[in-house]
């Protein structure tokens, strides 16, 4: 064997000898330390991750479960100015043809009043127990195939095809469910499944027996009433059977976007019939900038832990290197290379940050996101879930290795320039 | 091998400056075995560092193989220190967490041999020294003598052309001391170019030369016999 081999300037070697120290200084180390800083880096990991997700997915668990119980894929409005969405069954019909196209549901909405607790009123000078809201009909089977709508009766039972004169109450419509905005709403006082309400469209008047109480976190669903199409026609003077939304969902993992289903729709003329928004459009703009600014939020308190997490990594390398000065010293000494010695440090505060950050999306993806989907946090406005996007948590995983990379890499430049002889002598 | 022309180190603090060597003139020839030998604060050890490229001098040259060390950047220091020079410390310098055998591996590694190659080098030169059954351990399992003897099998591992060892038996007893000497002696019959610093004159005897340092000058000079 070759023993005066001399490639000493290759950066291969440096690395070599690098990963080599490196690697037997943390087999060295003491394991609860090791233990304490990787720990220390899932928390920061966490925190990076966790804090910005869950503030995000206050408002994105509320856009899910717009779309989910409201919007759709893509959801078609009346025009402003206008009664209904104009060519309704022609929408439809094209609707039924197109490919990757799922569900729809068409409703159909006038403004109208609910009285309840007429009977036990005891003379006219009391006040009536009256909400106004949007009478709402819909058809049954396509409702609940698009929205699963019958999901969220939390009293009694929701509508069957074919049954008439039942009506469905959102949540929101009694006091009971919305005594937090009582001053905001006007609601009803009881009103109990099996009880009568009158329901008065227009001219028209007719008693309903409450089937069920709708309770959604989707304002467009807790605030209206629902009944069958057909009873809504039965109450409704209007003319023509245009509807007011029409809901569209698409198969998913289908090659056609809500975006692309949105085009072709106005390519096919809908354009001047309806309001074509795809779900993300028909979020309402504040909400899009309560997302933006939790999200600087939560990346603000995120980078508060990634400078916590590098005084850490500073701390640990420059204790550990300040420790071992003299042997620092003596590897200079017989001719290791300072690159290499650095890049030992730099090493070990890899290992920590990929370790920490490992196990944090372990955490996150194998615990957390699974946990929040199934259960969800309980806020006024939506269920929180929690949001962590695969790239932008990799790109949070590599600026946490970058961080601990230059944490580290600082204390052991400071302790590994100082004079050879100064450190092996400990001067 | 190395010329000292004219060498001078001074320690400077804000109120103090100490010359600690005042002009020393030294050759040293292949294959020879220099003793460095005086009192305590004689300027002995701040010789080898000099020597050794482990400092700077504040005047003077040192020439090793013809080639100026002043002239060089501090990269080329730490390559000759690498690939030409070798090291015995007075308290063994072995690296902790390292096993001997692992100790000796790290100048191999950094010269560019593979793990391999730098591990059965390692092994064979501890072999060598009788210390194959300590290949595994780490220096705190090991006794001083023991020790020391896996600091010279680091310094020879590379074959150094210059074998620099600063009172290499100061922390050993007598016979841990005998033992490490007689290795130097056996390298030193083989041809290595050895430069050793010691108080101690029972070892002086190993020597070809010794000069004797007094007050940063070189005060006597003696061949053996």
């Amino acid at each position: 064997m070759e023993k005066g081999i001399d490639r000493s300037n290759k950066f291969g070697n440096t690395l070599k000898v690098g990963w080599f120290l490196a690697k037997r200084q943390i087999k060295g180390s003491n394991k609860a330390t090791t233990l304490l800083i990787i720990f220390i880096m899932m928390l920061t990991f966490l925190n990076l991750v966790v804090v910005s997700g869950i503030l995000v997915g206050l408002i994105e668990g509320g856009n899910i479960a717009n779309r989910e119980q409201y919007t759709g894929d893509v959801i078609i409005k009346t025009l402003p100015g206008e009664k209904d969405i104009g060519k309704t069954y022609e929408i439809t019909n094209t609707l039924e043809k197109m490919h990757g196209v799922k569900y729809f549901s068409v409703r159909y909405f006038e403004g109208g009043q609910i009285e309840a607790n007429y009977k036990t009123r005891r003379d006219f000078d009391t006040l009536q127990d009256l909400v106004s809201t949007q009478i709402t009909g819909i058809n049954i089977k396509n409702e609940e195939e698009l929205s699963n709508i019958s999901d969220y009766i939390v009293e009694g039972e929701f509508l069957k095809e074919g049954e008439s004169g039942y009506i469905i109450m959102g949540s929101s419509l009694l006091r009971r469910y919305s005594a937090d905005f009582g001053d905001y709403f006007a609601s009803l006082e009881g009103v109990y499944p099996g009880e009568e309400v009158k329901v008065t469209v227009g001219d028209n008047t007719r008693t309903f027996i409450v089937k069920g109480i709708l309770d959604s976190k989707v304002g467009e669903v807790s605030l209206r009433a629902f009944i069958t199409e057909e009873d809504f026609w039965r109450l409704s003077d209007r003319p023509g059977l245009n509807g007011n939304e029409i809901s569209i969902s698409i198969i998913p993992g289908a090659t056609l976007t809500s975006t692309e289903l949105k085009s072709n729709l106005i390519k096919a003329g809908f354009e001047n019939q309806g309001k074509i928004q795809t779900a993300l459009e028909a979020i309402p703009d504040f909400l899009n900038q309560i997302k933006i600014a939790f999200s600087l939020l939560g990346n603000v308190i995120g980078l508060i832990g990634i400078a916590v997490a590098s005084i850490t990594i500073f701390i640990v390398i420059f204790i550990n290197a300040v420790t071992r000065r003299k042997y620092i010293g003596i590897m200079k000494g017989i001719g290791i290379s300072e690159r290499a010695i650095e890049i030992s440090y730099i090493f070990q505060s890899i290992f920590y940050a990929t370790l920490g950050g490992l196990l944090g999306l372990l955490l996150v993806y194998g615990g957390l996101v699974p946990l929040f989907l199934a259960h969800p946090l309980d806020f006024p406005f939506s269920d929180g879930i929690l949001v962590a996007p695969v790239p932008d948590t990799t790109f949070k995983f590599f600026l946490l290795l970058l961080v601990t990379l230059i944490a580290g890499y600082i204390p052991a430049r400071r302790i590994v320039k100082k004079n050879t002889l100064d450190s092996i002598l400990g001067r | 091998m190395i010329k000292v022309k004219n060498l001078h180190k001074k320690y400077a603090t804000k109120h103090l400056e100490t010359l600690v060597l005042k002009g020393i003139d030294l050759e040293v020839k292949e294959g020879e075995f220099l003793g460095i030998m005086g009192r305590s604060g004689a300027g002995k050890s701040t010789l080898m560092y000099q020597m050794s490229l482990l400092d700077h001098p504040s005047g003077g040259e040192i020439l090793i193989d013809g080639a100026n060390t002043e002239n060089m950047s501090p990269k080329e220091r730490t390559q000759m220190r690498l690939g030409t020079l070798g090291y015995v410390f007075q308290d063994y310098a072995l690296i902790p967490e390292l096993t001997a055998s692992e100790n000796v591996m790290i100048p191999l590694l950094m010269r560019g041999n593979t793990l391999k190659e730098a591990k059965d080098i390692a092994d064979g030169v501890l072999g060598k020294i009788g210390l194959s059954h300590r290949i595994e351990n780490k220096p705190s399992q090991l006794s001083g003598g023991e020790q020391q003897r896996v600091a010279v099998a680091r310094a020879m591992a590379h074959d150094p052309k210059i074998l620099f060892a600063d009172e290499p038996t100061a922390n050993l007893d007598t016979v841990s001391g005998e033992s490490v000497i007689e290795l130097f002696e056996e390298l030193h019959k083989k041809g290595q170019t050895i430069v050793m610093v010691t108080h101690e004159d029972e070892y002086a005897k190993y020597c070809d030369r010794i000069v004797y340092l007094e007050d940063g000058k070189i005060v006597k000079e003696s061949r053996k016999k």
